[in-house]
């Protein structure tokens, strides 16, 4: 089997999801080599050349790939997928933008989400929001496939794969960038971090998730939201954990004043220990969690960054 | 512009599926159906551009069974002008579907094309994607708000890190993500109205489009369950289970 991963860049530098997808790579077996396409990437290719297992990183350097418009990527990937068996990429905004795109130039399928490998061309992926769980066989002669990076462990650094620039640039006339709004933050991200504190509707406004920051600090934890959270104005859409939003796996998930809808709990079911607070002693995600605490979060929430360490 | 506007027949967001016990598929018999919600958000959100005066008719397509047109009467109640069935009872895939749509796009000629991000079935994120690579167009994906500019559109899309606006010259295809709009439900005049709305059947024969798809569904299973859990009496008590029984702290 012959392997294309295409890299996610964040802010510019190498995605932690490129090593999970390297991960899901190796599931598949074969040669594995590195796409990172963008502008100023010098940097992330060096850090892919590392992940351990890959053979090539390939660095298409040029400002057409800037800011991963789908157009121009995908039509990259075209010029890059003949020899290989797999086009692989996480199931990031990214992924998703822009693997159907290059599956159907291929006129092949694209499988979304994967979050198990049973051999080259058999895979599980969620689906209903992750109530089951589909086993699906390609016979396509390209798979082209987004990976669910929580269901793969990230492979360490200790490779030294070879470093080979793209010439190839291509036209893109029908799409510009005008601007984006990303959110700064010092927090470990969200769909990586160990720990997850999430606020929904419950929480009142915007003003009050900053009752999750101490917990945050002491737990070293990403900040989430539900939908209702992020359809209310209280915080913004990149937090939002759920069926449509971030998917995340943490040791320890703690949803707080969220009633635990299907679409949410879609994003963190798989959390390997889930903690519940919430008022109302009915609330379905009591129904998921660990360990459930019914009460007020408003004083529920100082008492515990208190007693944290 | 004319606006071309996908809808897909899916269960309702609301329900909780079984799967069948010969691991098959999931079990569908009896189960609430409904117009996709994202679908719901692109109808809603032609119907605005048509309001605004930037849009002039809105066709509605659906891929599916006989019983999906109830989905294009909903479309054609909410504002669609008419509407286009595409009948199979055979499982198409997202290709397939974006092959018969980019059939469509070819004899309808939109100005735009609005669709779902994703089916909240197969939550596969395909469709739009794929028919924009078939038809040659510019995509703008996961869209929190859609603004046309003379001979573009301005897309801002959710994307993992906040938001990113690009712009797309026309014709375009959109992709719908939650916070674009609010949809309106169908008020019960326009209901009646709908009944004698055109609508068009026709199968994937007349397109000439092979719906048969190289993925195959090899068996469907329920996900691992989760052992129940406790409530517990205080902060205390949760502190001290995180400590020493669950050991995350």
């Amino acid at each position: 089997m012959s392997i294309l991963v295409l890299a996610d860049l964040h802010h510019g530098q190498l995605a932690s999801t490129t090593a999970h997808v390297v991960a899901a790579a190796q599931a598949i077996d074969g040669d594995i080599d590195i796409l990172v396409a963008g502008e100023g990437v010098q940097a992330a290719a060096e850090a892919a050349a590392k992940l351990d297992g890959v053979n090539k990183v390939h660095v298409a350097d040029n400002a057409v790939y800037a800011h991963q418009l789908a157009e121009p990527l995908s039509a990259l990937l075209v010029e890059l997928a003949d020899g290989y068996t797999h086009v692989l990429a996480s199931a990031s905004t990214t992924g998703k933008n822009v693997l159907p795109r290059l599956a159907a130039l291929k006129d092949v399928s694209q499988l979304s989400d994967i979050l198990a490998v049973d051999s080259a061309y058999t895979f599980k992926r969620p689906i209903y929001a992750g109530n089951a769980i589909a086993t699906v066989k390609s016979d396509d002669a390209l798979k082209v496939i987004t990976v669910r990076t929580t269901g793969f462990d990230a492979v360490s650094d200790g490779g030294s794969a070879s470093i080979e620039t793209v010439d190839v640039v291509v036209d893109n006339s029908q799409s510009s960038f005008v601007k984006e709004e990303l959110a700064q933050s010092d927090r470990p991200e969200l769909g990586g971090a160990k720990v997850v504190i999430s606020g929904g509707r419950g929480m009142g406004n915007g003003e009050n998730f900053k009752l999750l920051d101490g917990i945050a600090d002491k737990l070293g934890a990403a900040i989430g939201a539900s939908r209702a959270a992020v359809d209310a104005g209280f915080v913004p859409n990149d937090m939002q954990v759920g069926q449509t939003g971030k998917i995340v796996a943490p040791d320890l998930y703690i949803a707080v004043g969220i009633s635990g809808a299907i679409q949410h709990l879609a994003g963190m079911k798989d959390s390997k220990v889930i903690v519940a607070i919430n008022k109302d002693d009915e609330a379905p995600i009591f129904q998921v969690a660990d360990y459930g605490l019914v009460g007020d979060l408003f004083e529920i929430l100082p008492d515990i960054e208190s007693k944290l360490n | 512009m004319k606006i071309l506007v996908a809808v897909k027949r899916v269960i309702d967001y609301n329900v909780k599926i079984r799967v069948k016990a010969d691991h098959s598929d999931v079990d569908l018999t009896n189960v609430k159906m409904a117009m996709n919600p994202f679908c719901e958000i692109a109808v809603e959100e032609a119907v605005r551009l048509k309001e605004k005066g930037v849009a002039t008719e809105i066709v509605a397509v659906t891929v599916g069974p006989k019983a999906a047109q109830e989905q294009l009467r909903t479309a054609l109640a909410l504002g669609a002008d008419r509407a286009i069935h595409i009948e199979t009872d055979e499982r198409v895939e997202s290709l397939a579907v974006a092959k018969l749509l980019a059939k469509v796009v070819d004899e309808e000629q939109p100005g735009m094309v609005i669709l779902g991000k994703q089916a909240i079935d197969t939550d596969n994120n395909q469709t739009g994607q794929m028919l924009a690579a078939l038809t040659h167009l510019p995509q703008g994906t996961f869209a929190s708000e859609v603004a046309v500019d003379g001979d573009k559109v301005n897309v801002t899309r959710e994307i993992d890190g906040g938001l990113q606006t690009i712009a797309l010259t026309l014709p375009a295809i959109v992709t719908t993500d939650l916070r674009l709009n609010e949809p309106r439900y169908a008020k019960l005049p326009d209901i009646m109205k709908a009944k004698k709305k055109p609508l068009d059947v026709k199968t994937p024969a007349d397109f000439g489009v092979e719906v048969a798809s190289k993925v195959s569904l090899l068996k469907v299973e329920s996900p691992a369950e989760r052992k129940g859990g406790v409530k517990v009496a205080s902060v205390d008590e949760l502190i001290d289970k995180l400590k020493n029984e669950a050991k995350v702290l």
